[in-house]
């Protein structure tokens, strides 16, 4: 076929990105090749329209062993160990083929995990969904939440925990982003750089077929009326297959045969081979007639596109082939010498011996366009002027039935039943919790990695939202006793071509990286997915931060249950009373506006270390953060879990009890403190000018008293467990 | 004491197991599927996960590997064999237990902590137990017991439903029954009580910072009964 322009155009690539490819090879590219410009410009594999921007990221910290730019990111938690990790998107496919496209994205992670050496030890996601009244949602809930866990659960690595919204701007795309953590040994990781001449280039894994041609080219556009007919571009998982790569690539990584690895991921064979020549500086050649095949008469296009999936391509040195192939053939995995390593810096394929591409690496990865979009501040919005009628009318007790029965506030049991969190026995914090905790396998320690994102706030105001998710994020692990390490972040926004959502990107990413530099909390890891638009609507800009800690010891994990009757709950943390985009404004006072609450860094940043250094001196006894819904709704969930009432103090504050709360006010915890201990922890929060406020006792019988009115904690129970799964069998 | 673990393509709780069947005291040993004989062992584990993708039927084509001979001799001559999850769907496939586990009734995946009644102690896994109810976990997609009528009654008659899902006070009801098995069982024997096949996972239970220890109970008098 020959190529023009206008196939180009289908391609994806716009008409000026054609010329400067005719440029770069001085003459026109055959249809491999184009093949090939179109998989590695795209944004998905190109970061075209953010890379300009991530640079920013504050990527440093003295437990960093590996920030962005690999498979996953590498940080230090003591002794020999590492802990590998990222998240990742699989936003389009998973709207078009929810079962296959959230599985897809599980496995996919997983691989960019364990091709770095690691063993993977914890799944989590990041889920959102349209708006629970949307005819589309609740199949595709069901079929991601199947996906998610077809995949984990037959992989045997328990998914701890995870985050779900609904939302309406997510009605036409929805988002699933997925997280993995592995375990690894410091002096035993796995990079994707090749290095050296004449070795041999391996394809393992399962047979290439023609399903998954330009999905990354589909995760680079908007949708349209005719996403039907994309479905052949999601990919089909086999977790089975999955399994037996992890085990086999492990066991092939106990000796130093492998000089590089990489996951066939998006664009598959071509951005796999084209990275890791490209790190390498080197060249590569393949010979695509040997690559195994599950159909007849591929070509060598859709041999280079195929995203297939449970493939990756290894450097092997020279020598151990016949050793490697024997561990492949042990697991029933296809082995195959497609290629080696060369001088030429170009990437030179071969089929039924003849050439059939030819184009030089640095064009396709050095040379790749980059833009600087233009974009648009979003300018802070007025605070709202909430009026004592607003309150009149309103009951505490109703409040909080309301909110523990908000979509996005309810108990998500009916989702995490379903996927196996305990496999590989080590989980210490099951779901539910603030964060999800595993320990190391074999020691003393344990890590806790929670995932957030708050797209309402982000959406109000990008710069305070994307510095909130960092907050949340931080706050999440320590509230479980975790030290809080580095963070991965998962960029979802709408169509960078818009002025005004590559603002909320620009912001939310300057945000993130304020935030991650004061608190030292380097992002290590991420990726960026945007288009998320279906005819001109797009979602709220939703940057997912997946947050990763270390408990020294996984016997002085915190849980949120309250523990005993007489101790006293203390809020750590100024409430000021900012109800503007709080749940309360949004799904009671019906009053979408207004500023986000406002980030103090200091204030982060004091109260976090502080309520950590209480802890080192195992003075807290229970102890949640203040999110969403605010100060009673912690309460409430902490006397859910601990089947506990408490009485709550006459309130000493200016503000209105609904303001003092419901108000989503930030850097806020609420601890459990035993009597005994009050005037310690008192002293040791005065001296380091944290504000605290006495709330009142954990007691024995289960109601929340507060003033006159008396709430039963069971009714309360009852609605927050009930709702998602009255809502999934309605 | 001597156990050996069987490993299949796709099994994922063998290392669990392993773990378990060490803190309690035996030596254990991993077997790979494709290996003919089995070493000397008191004790043989089929463990849970999904072998050979549990494509076809769960555990069906395990109950057609290389290494599955052996255990049927070995429990032919009055060895213990125990099958968790998929390797108690791996024992039915294979024709030493009856029945066959079907996909749980609300058609989701289920884990979770459940309760389970033990009904004969008359045999080494549960001889000398003090507790009639234990906590253990469940993680599946296929746990639904079901049998013809003729295997039913053989169960009753010879008392071979080892343990059935119930509440926390040992009732055994449907409200307690988490995946729609025929009349709540969880695990049942062989005739010569020698085999154990059952849905629930002990090995998850051993350390009270996990899920719970009930599953140490289980392990501890397993050894014991052997010694």
């Amino acid at each position: 076929m020959l190529v023009n322009e206008k196939i180009a155009i289908e391609h994806g690539l716009k008409s000026d990105e054609y010329k400067k490819i005719c440029q770069l090879l001085k003459r026109t590219p055959n249809i491999t090749e184009l093949g090939i410009f179109s998989a590695m410009w795209n944004e998905h594999c190109s970061y075209k329209s953010s890379r300009k921007h991530l640079k920013n990221l504050h990527t440093q910290g003295k437990r960093v062993i590996q920030g962005p730019g690999e498979n996953a990111g590498v940080i230090d938690v003591d002794d020999e160990d590492a802990i590998v990790f990222k998240i990742e998107s699989h936003n389009h496919p998973s709207f078009i083929e929810p079962y296959q496209g959230a599985a897809t994205g599980v496995g996919g992670i997983m691989r960019d995990v364990f091709t770095m050496g690691a063993r993977p030890i914890a799944n989590l996601n990041s889920i959102h969904f349209g708006s629970t009244q949307h005819k589309k949602t609740k199949n595709l809930l069901r079929g991601v939440v199947k996906g998610i866990g077809g995949y984990g659960n037959c992989i045997g690595v328990p998914t701890i925990g995870g985050q779900t919204c609904f939302d309406e701007s997510y009605n036409g795309n929805i988002l699933v982003n997925a997280m993995t953590l592995g375990l690894v040994n410091k002096k035993k990781i796995f990079y994707s750089k090749a290095a050296g001449i004449g070795k041999p280039v391996i394809y393992v894994g399962s047979k290439t077929g023609r399903d998954g041609i330009h999905g990354a080219s589909m995760a680079s556009a908007v949708f349209d009326d005719k996403i039907e007919e994309k479905k052949p571009t999601v990919q089909v998982g086999d977790p089975f297959t999955e399994k037996l790569l992890l085990e086999a690539c492990l066991e092939l990584m106990a000796d130093d045969s492998i000089i590089s690895i990489q996951d066939m991921g998006a664009a598959g064979l071509t951005s796999s081979s084209i990275e890791m020549a490209s790190k390498g500086k080197l060249g590569i050649e393949l010979d695509l007639s040997k690559v195994p095949c599950r159909e007849e008469k591929m070509t060598p296009y859709e041999i280079m596109l195929s995203e297939s999936q449970e493939r990756m391509l290894i450097v092997l040195e020279n020598g151990k082939e016949e050793n490697a192939k024997k561990i492949f053939d042990k697991w029933d995995l296809d082995f195959a010498v497609i290629g080696k390593t060369t001088t030429s810096k170009k990437i030179e394929l071969y089929f039924d011996s003849k050439k059939v591409a030819d184009i030089p690496i640095d064009f396709l990865a050095e040379d790749a366009p980059e833009y600087d979009r233009k974009w648009k501040k979003t300018k802070l919005p007025q605070k709202i002027k909430f009026k004592k009628e607003n309150f009149k009318s309103l009951k505490i007790n109703n409040c909080l039935i309301k909110l523990l029965s908000n979509p996005n506030i309810c108990e998500k049991k009916w989702i995490w039943n379903q996927y196996d969190h305990t496999v590989m026995g080590d989980t210490i914090q099951k779901p539910g919790g603030d964060a999800g905790v595993v320990r190391i396998h074999g020691t003393e320690k344990a890590v806790a990695a929670s995932v957030d994102s708050s797209a309402t706030y982000c959406f109000a105001h990008p710069l305070t939202g994307g510095k909130q998710v960092v907050c949340e994020s931080w706050r999440n692990l320590i509230s479980v006793g975790a030290e809080p390490i580095a963070i991965t972040n998962c960029l979802n926004f709408g169509n960078p071509e818009k002025e005004k959502n590559m603002g909320e990107f620009v912001e939310c990413v300057q945000g993130i990286s304020e935030a991650c530099k004061y608190l030292d909390f380097p992002v290590v890891s991420g990726n960026v997915s945007f288009y998320n638009e279906t005819k001109d609507k797009g979602i709220k800009p939703t940057p997912s931060i997946g947050g990763v800690g270390l408990l020294k010891n996984y016997k002085n994990i915190l849980t949120m249950d309250l523990k005993n009757e007489g101790n006293v709950i203390l809020a750590i943390g100024k409430t000021e009373g900012h109800i503007d985009q709080s749940v309360f404004a949004r799904s009671i006072l019906n009053e979408k506006k207004g500023p986000p609450p406002e980030i103090n860094l200091f204030n982060e940043k004091n109260n976090g270390s502080t309520v950590m250094k209480l802890m080192k001196e195992k003075l807290i006894l229970s102890c949640r953060d203040v999110s969403l819904g605010g100060i009673l709704i912690a309460i409430a969930k902490m006397c859910i879990k601990g089947k506990k009432g408490v009485k709550l103090n006459k309130l000493k504050s200016l503000i209105n009890k609904f303001e003092f709360f419901f108000s989503e006010d930030q850097g806020r915890y609420i601890i459990e403190v035993s009597k005994k201990n009050l005037k310690k922890v008192e002293n040791i929060l005065k001296e380091n000018s944290v504000h605290f406020d006495n709330l009142g006792e954990v007691q024995k019988d289960n109601y929340i008293n507060i003033d006159s009115e008396k709430i039963s904690v069971d009714e309360l129970s009852k609605h927050n467990k009930n709702w998602l799964m009255e809502y999934m069998a309605q | 004491m001597k156990s050996a673990v069987i490993i299949f393509p796709g099994s994922n709780c063998d290392r669990d197991m392993d773990v378990a069947l060490k803190k309690f005291g035996f030596k254990n040993e991993m077997v790979w599927h494709d290996d003919e004989q089995l070493p000397k062992s008191d004790l043989i584990v089929l463990p849970g996960g999904f072998s050979y993708g549990d494509y076809l039927r769960c555990g069906s084509i395990a109950g057609k590997s290389k290494i599955i001979k052996s255990v049927i001799d070995f429990a032919a001559k009055g060895g213990l064999v125990l099958g968790i999850c998929n390797g108690f769907q791996i024992l039915t496939e294979t024709g030493l237990l009856p029945g066959v586990l079907q996909q749980n009734k609300n058609i989701e995946f289920i884990c979770k902590n459940v309760f389970v009644k033990v009904n004969n102690k008359n045999n080494k896994y549960f001889n000398s137990i003090d507790k009639d109810v234990l906590e253990l976990h469940i993680a599946h997609n296929e746990g639904n017991y079901f049998c013809t009528n003729d295997e039913l009654k053989m169960l009753k008659d010879n008392n071979l439903i080892a343990v059935s899902y119930c509440n926390e006070k040992g009732e055994v009801n449907e409200k307690s029954n988490p995946n729609g098995a025929l009349q709540n069982i969880a695990g049942i024997f062989n005739k010569e009580k020698n085999i154990l096949g059952m849905m629930p996972h002990p090995e998850r239970m051993i350390d009270k910072y996990l899920s719970g220890e009930d599953g140490s109970i289980f392990f501890k008098n397993l050894i014991n009964n052997i010694k």
